[in-house]
């Protein structure tokens, strides 16, 4: 009935905008620019290729363009969304699977127009939206780079997208409310590293499209960017990536930043979930100077409140607690967090060094979800390991030392202890046991 | 410079090594640098010495072929083995910490505890000894002992010990082959033989091998003392 409802919206929608929209989305078409960037001799070519593979490797395109035991970058990885699964595509430049055939011309087109090399509307599971923002010379410098990767014979699995998703020609009304294409514009007000920053973060890092929180139709907006979100179908909390109170980056420094970019590892906090997957496949390989870059954009660009309730995107609920009854969740959970946390921890949540993060004014902890503070108790784990911490430190899983009202308990109370406040609105707030339980069915097989 | 210009010098130096040595010190003496703290989360389920649990899902790694549990952790990280946990816990791990990893629980001394009592009937247990020591030559199964070893406890570098496991582990590894959601690198010899198997062998004979005694000598096999019946991807050539 909802569904129904909102495609009759979108339909209404559809008749108003066609005529103008259309016209506008030829102009943007016919606006793009069409040279090529062709480097001359045989040490140019080589310069481009390494600058692809460099550029690949920030943008993370084998983590999913990559099945996990699979050929690098033969495609084939699961991507879960809300309206169904799609597979990722073979780009190793196989003539019948991969994208061999394709030219220059069709990769940039695909990377900044969203638009494959049949003329096929392509997903935003595929972050064109933020690809569209790189230079027709990083396109094409990829491009070169994947020209020279091993080409291998690998069919595409069919996309299980429930319709009326899984018709692609409807992503031409999506691209008309919520994309437009075009190359980054620098603004000449703010430092080069600035615009290297933002460049990196809202082009080729693609940062919005976990940070982001996306609408009913999955797009993210410029008013909420990096305000963060729920990473669809993943359970993780992608964290808002402003500085202000109670924003994933509160009381960071820059140097905080470069540390957790580049090592995943910082004196504030350790890379977990997604993002540590992130750093070791991505950002750890990136230049001091890029990951600076990112550091300063990140410090330096405004804050967004963090949005609550974002349709199906919505972060999993907390419950209004009264303060007694508080108080006493806050003192069940201190039992645990003694016996089980505080060795690494610490006993007033400071945390040791790098190594194990401190608990106190944790923004991890203080983000308006508690999923992430839930399923790292839940799940434990490795920081990611890098070429700097190449044997990284662990956390155990307590999935089977405590019960779902157990953890709800030692997360209540790590959420409130040390003048720790959730940015949770009231901030007197408990974790649901059944938001527990949900999070642990999907490990316990 | 005089004499008590230089004593003072020496005297700062050697206080700024001191302090240098206590801020350092202090730092590292924190969080031990060993092996042992850094995997935490291996032994929090397998214990410190790779023990084990008393269950079907947290088997024993100790004293287990280094080789065969590096390739378990490849396994897990290229979704040849499905565990939710493990293939969390591995996801990016370097090849060279994983074998360190492996090198460690293979390198520890297991503790063995007497093995609990089959309560099964004796003719099901007889059975389950009969495949174990014979296999069945009629429907192409080999004995076990063809390839873990006249002791069962494995064959070096990369054949597993089958003494010492829980029931419930062995059953679910044998139903994990049969169901395709446990794979070796291939050939994938383990997926052959498991497919000839019934559910009712599987039972049987995960019955009898977790209710035998250890043997004096648990060491396994030394390398290259079994020509195997099949080819395996997971010994090296």
């Amino acid at each position: 009935m909802n569904t129904i409802l909102r495609w009759r919206h979108v339909g209404g929608m559809l008749v108003g905008v066609l005529a103008t929209s259309l016209g506008l989305s030829w102009m943007v078409l016919l606006g793009t620019p069409q040279t090529v960037d062709k480097p001359a001799d045989a040490a140019s070519q080589s310069a481009q290729v390494a600058r692809g593979a460099y550029l690949a490797r920030a943008g993370d395109c084998a983590s999913c363009h990559t099945l996990a035991g699979g050929q690098p970058l033969a495609g084939g990885r699961p991507i879960p969304t809300p309206y169904g699964t799609i597979y990722t595509p073979n780009i190793t430049p196989d003539m019948t699977t991969g994208i061999g055939t394709w030219s220059a011309e069709d990769f940039w087109r695909a990377m900044h127009d969203g638009i494959d090399a049949h003329g096929h509307y392509l997903y935003p599971a595929f972050p064109f939206t933020s690809f569209t923002r790189l230079t027709r010379q990083d396109v094409d410098a990829i491009y070169a780079w994947l020209r020279t990767v091993k080409p291998v014979h690998a069919t595409r699995l069919p996309n299980t997208l429930s319709f009326p998703y899984s018709w692609r020609s409807l992503m031409g009304i999506w691209r008309m409310l919520y994309f437009d294409a075009g190359t980054y514009r620098p603004d000449p007000t703010k430092s080069a590293a600035w615009n290297r920053g933002a460049y990196l973060v809202k082009g080729l890092g693609h940062c919005a499209d976990c940070h982001s929180p996306r609408n009913w139709l999955g797009a993210t907006r410029d008013n909420s960017a990096l305000a963060g979100a729920m990473i669809p179908q993943q359970d993780w909390y992608a964290p808002n990536l402003g500085t202000a109170q109670g924003n994933g980056l509160a009381g960071w420094s820059r140097q905080d930043i470069i540390d957790f970019l580049h090592t995943g590892r910082s004196t504030k906090g350790i890379a977990y979930g997604p993002m540590a997957e992130v750093v070791h496949a991505s950002l750890q390989y990136l230049t001091t100077a890029d990951v600076v870059a990112m550091a300063t954009y990140l410090m330096q660009r405004p804050s967004r409140p963090t949005p609550i309730h974002y349709s199906r995107f919505v972060p999993p609920p907390v419950r209004r607690a009264r303060e007694d009854h508080l108080n006493s969740w806050v003192v069940q959970g201190h039992v645990i967090y003694m016996k089980h946390c505080a060795a690494c921890h610490g006993k007033n949540g400071e945390g040791q060094l790098d190594v194990y993060p401190p608990l106190a004014g944790n923004s991890s902890i203080l983000a308006a979800s508690p999923a992430n503070a839930i399923r790292k108790v839940l799940l434990g784990g490795f920081a990611p390991a890098t070429q700097t911490f190449p044997r990284p430190y662990s956390m155990p899983p307590f999935i089977e030392k405590l019960n779902d009202h157990e953890v709800a308990l030692v997360v209540t109370y790590i959420r409130h202890a040390w003048r720790n406040r959730p940015a949770t609105d009231p901030p007197l707030s408990t974790v649901a046991d059944d938001t527990v339980a949900k999070y642990r069915s999907a490990f316990t097989r | 410079m005089s004499w008590s210009d230089r004593r003072w010098r020496l005297a700062m130096a050697g206080a700024t090594v001191l302090a240098w040595g206590l801020v350092v010190g202090t730092a590292f003496a924190q969080v031990p640098n060993t092996l042992q703290q850094r995997i935490a989360a291996c032994t929090s389920c397998h214990g410190k010495h790779g023990q084990g649990g008393h269950n079907g899902f947290n088997p024993r790694l100790a004293g287990k072929p280094a080789l065969y549990l590096y390739h378990q952790l490849l396994d897990f990280r290229a979704g040849r083995r499905h565990y939710p946990m493990m293939q969390h816990m591995v996801r990016d791990m370097p090849d060279a910490y994983l074998r360190e990893i492996a090198n460690y629980f293979a390198a520890q001394v297991p503790v063995w505890p007497a093995p609990p009592p089959s309560v099964m009937p004796a003719a099901f247990l007889r059975r389950g000894q009969e495949l174990v020591e014979h296999g069945d030559q009629a429907r192409k199964v080999p004995a076990c002992t063809a390839c873990h070893g006249k002791r069962l406890m494995g064959l070096d570098l990369a054949i597993p010990p089958l003494l010492g496991l829980p029931k419930d582990y062995i059953s679910n590894q044998l139903g994990a082959w049969r169901g395709g959601t446990r794979h070796a690198m291939a050939p994938d010899c383990m997926a052959t033989v498991a497919a000839r198997l019934t559910p009712q062998e599987v039972a049987a004979l995960a019955a009898w091998l977790s209710s035998q005694p250890m043997p004096a000598d648990v060491k396994p096999a030394p390398a290259g003392s079994l020509k195997l019946p099949l080819k395996c991807g997971d010994m090296p050539q």
